[in-house]
């Protein structure tokens, strides 16, 4: 049954891939939506069933056939679901779902064969999102892995005629195709280790040995490597760079795509492999390292940066930043509480946003937006709870999942990270309601806008049905998820974390009472709530004052600072270095070096000479020929001699 | 070492004797050249043209043939020779060897390899520009 | 000895009778008439693959020189099968371009029989008789467009090279002969295994240049200058005929003589075909990534999969061995498809093969852009398709083998080269067709060629079990 899932997805695709230019948009776009329908309810019968049974036993497998089987080494086609896969197949089907109605809304202005092209993209990615999250090994995962990000490639690209959209995709490809070489090596290295490339058998494995303490080992080696391969999907220091450039695409898409599903599936691996990443100290270290800067930096470039998804998605890295903070403090139920809480408030806001361009016919700067709250108060309502969340205000979802991260976070000992998470979160709320007050109070400043027919406010309207079902659907999500982790602290049972934790154990394992230790440090738990509620509100308030009160006040900090603003507004130039120290040289190096050092002086001379060669007769043909020819001898006689040379003269 | 003693020296002597000669020659000799000296074929006729002509391609397709076709007739050799001790497998084997090389004359003479002249050549145009 | 059965060359055989038939056929044609050529050779190549199936685990030997053991045979199916996708393809192709029907066919069919004899030669002179037989008929196809100096010219120079790499391998017999008294591999494997201790440098030089003439034929890096313009010269069919089935048929006979007969020696040999396996990877793909024209691009592609199949032939486990033969089967596949898509999309005039002339093809011919995008994907090893299962194999043979480098270097050539596969798949889908180039339309039999390998394609990698276990068997017959 479980490979019904993703199986639903992949029919919606291939039959809109198929026969999609012939199908009318009610059609491509319903079969799409009913796919997705279709593999949420199966998601929804097989976690009922998968949570019926015993606890420390939930583990429902499906081996369809055995993969590869070369030499002892045998791959099974394994889709496993267990508490921590659970979560993961709920939220791709479930907002997976939500979005591809919205979608149908959206992108009604395509033409038909655009809109199935869409659709049949959006599926596929769907069906690849969920081997990765139900696969039973690496190489299942790395499947998906692999397929996601094509999907994601070809989504960001979707709308080619636009330069920066083919240029987004391109980078965004190329970024991952550089953590994917890590991947590989990691999942090769893990094989030729332990054999084995299944999870479980991993696990126990692993389970075995003592933690690589101290020293740096082969599983902290092989844990880093795969650990490359989540920065590169994840969006994390250094890799972080194509995600605010992959906003080119469709926003449906960002919603889906690069905030609440793929980008997390580094952070689900590290926590499907918690006992391998717990047996890696030093790993773990520089994940949580890693997390915490790429959460502060993405921070403060998202403060100053105008364009609302953009911003959108240095909020997306700062959040994974979190996310992986936590990972690396060990507290895996914590990281995949809050992926689980962000990925609706993130949704949401980005579906928020999208609601918001396509309301202005494309506008994207949120300076030349303002005072839309009357205008779309679906809209409004919707992404201002969905900031609420973000921001940890108390008792809704976002509050629940930071809260977890920052404690575990000061419990460890690391008061520095601790510190940095703490700064990220009063950022967080503060860029998050300076792109609320910007957006949606004040006064229109649309009129600037050199389009004068927008200018009409009666032609705004605010979401159409489909979207706002989605919009609402997530709102009541944002604020309601955290309440499957209510801490103990707060007389709640964190009945999410007793889901997954057996899924951060060995098979087979006992629960280590770490649960009692959560209830001992109640009181610095309730106090830490505190000190990060005040944070949440004060950022409210500060961003309030700011950008509402007080605008001239932003504009004289900036001018106080420029050196600063500069710095931030252009992304701490990582763009612009990568382009001086990496993508230079290798395209110098590709085209000038070898190639046209090694094989165009000496093999294109001769192909160029082609066409002169016809108008210059036999004759020239003759001498180009032979000079040509004589060169590709003398590499076969220079490489004859130095192998005899070699044996020779050893 | 010792059995490839011989080898060497001999190949230092031919090696050496032609260098000797060489040498010699351009040590000794006179160097005065004339254009008469230096034209090839001093025999009288003045050298008229490129040596380098262009011949018909007929005339490397009937030589290649031929050469084909003379292979033929080496490997007859040896077989004639072993004719006994080989009996019949050999028998067969040769008679297919001929039956394949025979496909290939019979190809070759029907797609006009072997029509020499420009009246046959003709002959095949007209028939082409018939068809 | 010599009365031992011919069951070992009943493929070659069957093969060669449907060439010299269609020769034949050709030779009385009426002119202007219309023979069903292709046709007779799909007979004589399904002739030969039923004979191969039947000789299955019998390990024929026919005149002590052609085996025909399990080896031999998976790479005999294989090249069975490119000469028949070849075919398929050849027919839209050999009318459009008004190539001469009856010689094209003979060519490819003889070629094939070359290619088959070589995988099962059990003798060195064999291999060379049999090496000169698909060479010699790859020269003429490759220039069979007589029209085009392009063609012309790549003919021309494969020959020549193709010619002094002969040369060396001869001088590699005679060599071998020289110290082994025989040039029958057994016997020369017997010799070999005596003197693995004597270290006598002979043997060396005879190694190494048995290793550039195969080098050659596999287009290893520094051996690899004809490959690009010969690749590019060629009509598009050829090219995928010649960079599948020679690489297939000289890998197989590269892999019989190293891996069998200078086994002794392998720990003299495996460093050199590592350092070749690494520039032929690295170079393939770097300068792969450069190129615009799109025979040219999949030219260093193929050079870059030589080198991965070197890599196998490096690792030299059981699973590397494996690993050279499914890796085989799936690069002929994809390879073929690929080039078959060039070749339909041509016309007589314009080649269209620049990646330009890609640009929008998703939105006028939907099918070929789909299926050409599937052949890119299993080129560059994306999951789920062949090439993906066939990368990661031989990658966890060389890892398991201990060859660690190698393996680094594979993935990040693999990972690099998926860069320029993906560059036509962007052209295909993500651009506006500038100017409505109408493609010519497609037969029946190329499309179901096409439809054909791309099945095959997901069908190797999805259920690569069966082909795999088949692949181990046959490699446990011969190593």
């Amino acid at each position: 049954m479980l490979a019904l899932i993703p199986l639903f997805p992949l029919l919606g695709f291939l039959v809109n891939a198929a026969l999609g230019r012939r199908l009318r948009k009610t059609a491509s776009g319903g079969l799409a939506c009913a796919v997705m329908v279709a593999s949420f309810v199966v998601a929804m019968l097989s976690v009922g069933e998968l949570a019926g049974m015993a606890e420390g036993a939930r583990v429902i497998e499906q081996t369809v056939y055995t993969w590869i089987a070369s030499g002892d080494v045998v791959l099974d086609l394994t889709f496993r679901l267990d508490p921590l896969a659970a979560v993961m197949i709920l939220v791709v089907t479930g907002i997976g779902a939500l979005i591809h109605i919205y979608s149908t809304a959206y992108m009604h202005e395509e033409t038909d064969g655009e809109y199935a092209r869409y659709f049949s993209y959006l599926n596929l990615f769907a069906a690849f999102m969920l081997v990765l999250v139900l696969g039973g090994n690496f190489l299942v995962l790395f499947v998906g892995w692999e397929g996601v990000g094509l999907c994601s490639y070809l989504l960001i690209g979707f709308w080619f005629t636009k330069t920066s959209a083919a240029d987004a995709g391109k980078k965004a490809f190329v970024v991952n195709r550089i953590g994917d070489y890590a991947f590989v090596l990691g999942m090769l290295f893990l094989l030729v280790r332990f054999g084995t490339l299944d999870f479980q058998r991993l696990a126990s494995v692993v389970a075995a040995l003592p933690p690589e303490a101290g020293a740096f080992g082969a599983i902290s080696v092989a844990t880093l490597l795969l650990f490359i391969g989540a920065t590169g999907k994840s969006a994390q220091i250094p890799l972080y760079t194509w995600l605010p450039d992959a906003m080119e695409g469709p926003t449906p898409v960002s919603a889906l795509i690069h905030a609440a599903t793929m980008v997390t599936a580094g952070v689900y691996m590290i926590g499907r492999n918690a006992v391998l990443f717990s047996h890696a100290p030093g790993t773990l270290l520089i994940v949580a390292i890693v997390g915490a800067v790429t959460a502060l930096m993405a921070g403060t470039i998202g403060l100053v940066q105008n364009d609302i998804k953009r911003v959108l998605a240095y909020s997306t890295v700062s959040q994974l930043g979190l996310m992986f903070l936590a990972m690396g403090m060990g507290a895996f139920g914590a990281g995949i509480f809050h992926l689980y809480t962000h990925a609706f408030f993130k949704a949401l806001l980005f579906l928020g946003s999208g609601a918001v361009i396509h309301a202005l016919h494309g506008e994207q700067d949120i300076r030349r937006m303002g005072g839309l709250k009357r205008l779309l108060p679906v809209t409004y309502w919707t992404f201002l709870i969905g900031s609420l969340a973000i921001a940890g205000v108390p008792f809704l979802s976002g509050f629940f999942s930071k809260d977890e991260i920052l404690y575990e976070t000061f419990a460890a000992g690391h008061w520095i990270l601790w510190t940095v998470a703490a700064v990220t979160s009063l950022l967080t709320a503060t860029y998050m309601f300076r792109l609320v007050c910007l957006t949606f109070h004040g006064e229109r400043r649309e009129a600037s806008s050199p389009a004068p027919s927008h200018a009409a406010a009666s032609h705004l309207h605010d979401a159409p049905p489909a979207m706002a079902l989605a919009l609402v659907v997530l709102a009541v999500g944002s604020a309601l998820a955290g309440y499957a982790g209510v801490p103990h602290a707060l007389g709640g049972t964190n009945p999410l974390g007793a889901w997954l934790a057996p899924s951060f154990r060995a098979p087979g394992a006992n629960p280590v009472a770490e649960l009692a230790e959560g209830s001992g440090a109640a009181g610095l738990e309730l106090t830490l709530m505190a000190v990060s509620s005040a944070i949440a509100i004060g950022g409210i308030a500060l961003a309030a004052t700011v950008w509402l009160r007080r605008r001239q006040l932003a504009d004289a900090v900036a001018a106080r600072v420029p050196g600063l603003y500069r710095l931030l507004l252009n992304k701490y130039y990582v763009d612009e270095l990568y382009d001086a120290a990496v993508v230079t040289p290798i395209r110098v190096g590709s085209a000038e070096g070898l190639w046209r050092g090694v094989d165009v002086a000496v093999i294109d001379g001769a192909v160029n000479g082609t066409a002169s060669l016809v108008a210059a007769g036999s004759g020239a043909l003759r001498r180009i020929q032979t000079g040509s020819v004589r060169a590709y001898a003398g590499s076969m006689f220079i490489g004859v001699v130095v192998i005899l040379g070699y044996y020779l003269w050893r | 070492m010792d059995g490839w003693l011989g080898v060497i020296i001999m190949i230092a002597l031919g090696v050496g004797f032609a260098a000797v000669m060489i040498g010699l020659s351009l040590l000794l000799g006179p160097h005065n050249p004339t254009p008469e000296k230096l034209a090839p074929y001093e025999c009288g006729m003045p050298a008229v043209g490129s040596a380098r002509e262009r011949h018909s391609v007929k005339f490397y397709l009937v030589a290649m043939i031929f050469l084909l076709f003379d292979i033929e007739v080496a490997f007859l050799y040896p077989w004639a020779v072993a004719l006994r001790d080989l009996g019949w497998a050999g028998f067969v084997q040769l008679v297919t060897f001929f039956l394949i090389l025979s496909v290939g004359y019979v190809y070759v003479w029907r797609k006009g390899v072997l029509d020499w002249g420009p009246a046959a050549r003709a002959g095949r145009h007209a028939a082409r520009r018939a068809a | 000895m010599f009365s031992s059965g011919i069951d070992a060359v009943v493929p070659m055989l069957c093969v060669t009778l449907a060439a010299l038939a269609v020769m034949g056929a050709e030779a009385f044609r009426a002119r202007g008439e219309q023979l069903p050529l292709g046709g007779l050779g799909v007979v004589g190549l399904v002739g030969a693959a039923i004979s191969a199936v039947l000789l299955w685990n019998r390990n024929a030997v026919s005149f002590g020189v052609v085996v025909a053991d399990n080896f031999g045979l998976f790479v005999t199916l294989v090249l069975l099968l490119v000469a028949l996708l070849t075919i398929m393809f050849s027919s839209t192709v050999v009318r459009r371009d008004g190539l001469p029907a009856g010689e094209y066919y003979a060519l490819v069919l003889f070629a094939t029989a070359g290619m088959i004899m070589m995988a099962t030669a059990n003798d060195l002179l064999v291999v060379f008789i049999a090496l000169e037989i698909l060479s010699i008929a790859v020269y003429v196809l490759t220039g069979i467009r007589r029209d085009d100096s392009r063609a012309i010219e790549a003919a021309f120079k494969y020959f020549l090279l193709g010619a002094f790499s002969s040369a060396f391998f001869l001088y590699g017999i005679a060599f071998t002969y020289g110290l082994a008294g025989s040039t029958r591999l057994d016997r020369v494997g017997t010799y070999m295994a005596a003197q693995s201790m004597s270290g006598n440098p002979l043997i060396l030089v005879a190694l190494g240049l048995l290793l550039v003439g195969f080098a050659f034929k596999i287009s290893a890096v520094p051996f690899h200058m004809w490959t690009p313009d010969a690749y590019e010269g060629a009509p598009a069919v050829v090219t995928g005929f010649m960079s599948t089935g020679v690489k297939a048929a000289a890998f197989a006979a590269f892999a019989r003589v190293f891996l069998s007969v200078f086994e002794p020696f392998s720990g003299e040999w495996a460093p050199l075909v590592w350092l070749l396996a690494a520039a032929t990877m690295i170079l393939g793909t770097v300068v792969g990534v450069a190129q615009s024209n799109l025979k040219r691009m999949l030219a260093y592609s193929s050079i870059a999969h030589g080198g991965y199949l070197l890599v196998g032939l490096v690792a030299a486990n059981q699973v590397g061995k494996a690993a050279i033969l499914f890796y085989l089967l799936a690069y002929a596949v994809t390879n073929l498809a690929a080039f078959g898509v060039i070749a339909l999309l041509g016309t007589r005039e314009a080649a269209n093969d620049e990646l330009r002339d890609y640009a929008g093809l998703w939105h006028t011919r939907p099918a070929l852009a789909a299926l050409m995008t599937v052949c890119l994907l299993s080129l560059g090893g994306l999951p789920p398709t062949a090439g993906f299962i066939g990368k990661w194999y031989i990658f966890s043979a060389a890892v398991s083998a201990g060859y660690y480098g190698l393996a680094v270097i594979g993935v990040l050539t693999s990972v690099v080269s998926v860069f320029f596969y993906l560059r036509v798949v962007v052209m295909m889908y993500m651009t506006d067709r500038p100017a409505a180039i109408a493609p010519p339309p497609v037969s029946a039999v190329a499309m179901a060629a096409l439809v054909a390998s791309i099945a095959a394609i997901i069908a190797l990698g999805i259920l690569p079990t069966p082909v795999l276990d088949f692949a181990a068997q046959s490699i446990a017959t011969i190593f």
